[in-house]
């Protein structure tokens, strides 16, 4: 273990600050909580240690197992095997920037290329070294917009078709901004929020964000919004599916000021959850203002090329408390992932993922729409993910999939509780025709009784 | 030091240059010295808004540090000093005259009263060396 303090040195500091024991400093904490007696198994030895944790996970479905239409943000996209293969290299073990950055050229150079290809793939002039998640993200975006202002605006409006996770995370982060409102309007349809973005706006609105392709799956062109946005003095922010983007027209064509998102569909597996990464995309002119670090390319002394942390005035180093966020961190092993496999797949690759994730989804929903009691609801274009309206209870449904080993998507309901027995569908480029067809036979089935 | 006679001083490393009821602000020699290469300047107040005496007119960047430039008066700001955003340098370089700041109409001229002359803040520099 990492312990850095000799006994001499702890004696040395305990005597400058006046303690004779370490014990003296846990003296605030009443006797009987100091050193708890926990009510823990004896221990085992590592054979049986390791039966039982094999034990624990084989507990657990994983989606290489099933049939897989979930996905309201995390995807299981296939993930080729050098992007592990590549990624287990030693010299690339660290989860962070480095303290001591320009040391480490070789991680900076990571960085340097997943910066390019996010900056490439999005269309937009400068990315960030990452963040935890998506929705740490699209909350940063919402705090750089309000100090690009000089908190003079406080309002920022959202959409209500954002991911119900990245709304709460943003809500979360803003509460310690007292000074900043979120307005997120109460509509149904996602084609009314440019009218009642119109509504909402005002001389105090900072930022308007979206979600594209939007939770429920659709595709709506946000050139109007960010024009009227833009007319306004407001800033425009989209999150992004990145997959979305092998094969649709990126909102930097319809004038986006930030470009966020997930890029855990970019190489990164499942995991339960995390860890994932967050991308973050701008404008040069943002770039003061935005958090976390960026990596820039530069010239030593002799003229060879070489990597820096630029602007890291951003955070702690320089900024402290004048620092317009705190996170200089960033996801410096999933970025590398992301890097790999963006360059394993290459621009003709992605855009075959793209388009099978979109030709599966509208097979898929074209099948579905076939069963009696089935309805696709979306409105507008969709790429790979859509709703359907089902005849009878969703949870049912759900289990009774499960158990011919289908994950048959995800309940609306337990976000939108007028969304009654709705499923949301993902598909990708890993499902089979058969698996679809299987899938939809075992919906009719189902509900069939 | 060559600091300039004709200007007044805060103990926070800003001066003042008043003409008629104008007064140009800027940082010190001392302060840019503090401060090593600046590498951005940040302007929180546009010409046309007011600025209280001690609230802060600019936010100076450097490669060691961000600082805050307070406002040693009460005033209306008139004019900023755009050129410094391409070329912040020039606040290194030449604090005095160049690297002006911000024009600001004074409110009341009787706030320059508690301003130390240059003599007084070479001074007061010297004792914090």
């Amino acid at each position: 273990m990492f312990i850095p303090h000799t006994d001499k040195e702890r004696q040395e500091m305990l005597k400058t600050i006046g303690k004779d024991s370490i014990k003296a400093l846990f003296t605030d904490i009443p006797e009987s909580k100091r050193f708890p007696v926990f009510d823990l198994p004896k221990g085992i030895s590592e054979m049986d240690a390791y039966k039982q944790m094999s034990m624990l996970a084989d507990a657990n479905n994983s989606c290489e197992e099933m049939i897989s239409f979930l996905g309201a943000g995390a995807y299981h996209h296939y993930i080729p095997a050098a992007v592990d293969l590549l990624l287990q290299r030693g010299e690339f073990f660290t989860a962070y920037t480095p303290y001591q950055p320009e040391i480490s050229q070789g991680t900076l150079q990571a960085i340097f290329e997943f910066q390019s290809l996010i900056a490439n793939l999005t269309g937009m002039e400068v990315s960030n070294a990452s963040h935890y998640d998506g929705a740490t993200a699209a909350a940063e975006t919402c705090i750089t917009a309000y100090y690009h202002f000089r908190k003079k605006r406080g309002n920022i409006i959202l959409s209500p078709f954002i991911h119900p996770h990245y709304l709460e995370t943003i809500k979360t982060y803003l509460q310690a901004i007292v000074e900043i409102e979120v307005r997120i309007p109460n509509i149904s349809k996602p084609a009314d929020f440019l009218e009642s973005t119109r509504q909402l706006v005002d001389e105090n609105t900072a930022l308007v964000m979206v979600q594209y392709p939007d939770f429920l799956g659709n595709i709506l062109d946000y050139s109007e919004l960010s024009s009227f946005t833009h007319e306004n003095g407001s800033l425009f922010a989209a999150i992004v599916y990145p997959i979305a983007l092998g094969m649709l027209k990126s909102p930097a064509k319809m004038g986006a000021d930030f470009i966020v998102g997930e890029g855990q569909s970019l190489g990164l597996p499942l995991n339960f959850g995390g860890p994932y990464l967050g991308f973050f995309t701008t404008r040069k002119i943002f770039i003061r203002k935005i958090s976390g670090r960026i990596v820039g390319e530069t010239k030593d002394e002799d003229g060879k090329r070489g990597y820096v942390l630029t602007l890291t005035a951003r955070e702690q180093h320089i900024r402290r408390g004048k620092a317009t966020s705190n996170i200089c961190t960033n996801q410096g092993l999933n970025a590398l992932a992301v890097s790999i496999y963006l360059s394993l797949l290459g621009k003709q690759g992605l855009n075959e993922v793209a388009k099978q994730c979109f030709h599966k989804a509208h097979y898929a929903a074209s099948q579905i729409e076939k069963i009696k009691g089935f309805t696709v609801l979306n409105e507008h274009p969709f790429f790979n993910e859509f709703v359907i309206q089902c005849p009878s209870n969703v949870k049912k449904i759900q289990s009774n999939l499960l158990k011919r080993g289908i994950l048959a998507g995800y309940n609306l309901e337990s976000d939108f509780s007028s969304r009654k027995n709705q499923l949301l569908i993902a598909t990708t480029e890993q499902l089979t025709r058969e698996d679809i067809d299987f899938f939809v036979e075992s919906l009719r089935e189902a509900t069939n009784v | 030091m060559n600091t300039p006679k004709d200007l007044k001083f805060i103990k926070t490393d800003e001066w003042v240059k008043v003409d008629g009821n104008t007064a140009i602000i800027g940082i010190s020699y001392f302060a840019q010295d503090q401060l090593s290469d600046i590498v951005y300047i940040e302007f929180n107040k546009e010409p046309g808004e007011s600025i209280e005496r001690d609230q802060v007119l600019v936010t100076i960047e450097s490669v060691k540090a961000a600082a805050d430039v307070k406002s040693p008066v009460s005033g209306k700001v008139i004019e900023i000093n755009e050129s410094l955003s391409d070329t912040p340098e020039t606040l290194n370089e030449d604090p005095y005259e160049n690297g002006w700041l911000c024009k600001i109409e004074l409110d009341n001229l009787s706030e320059l009263d508690d301003l130390m002359n240059a003599k007084a803040y070479d001074e007061f520099c010297e004792s914090r060396h």
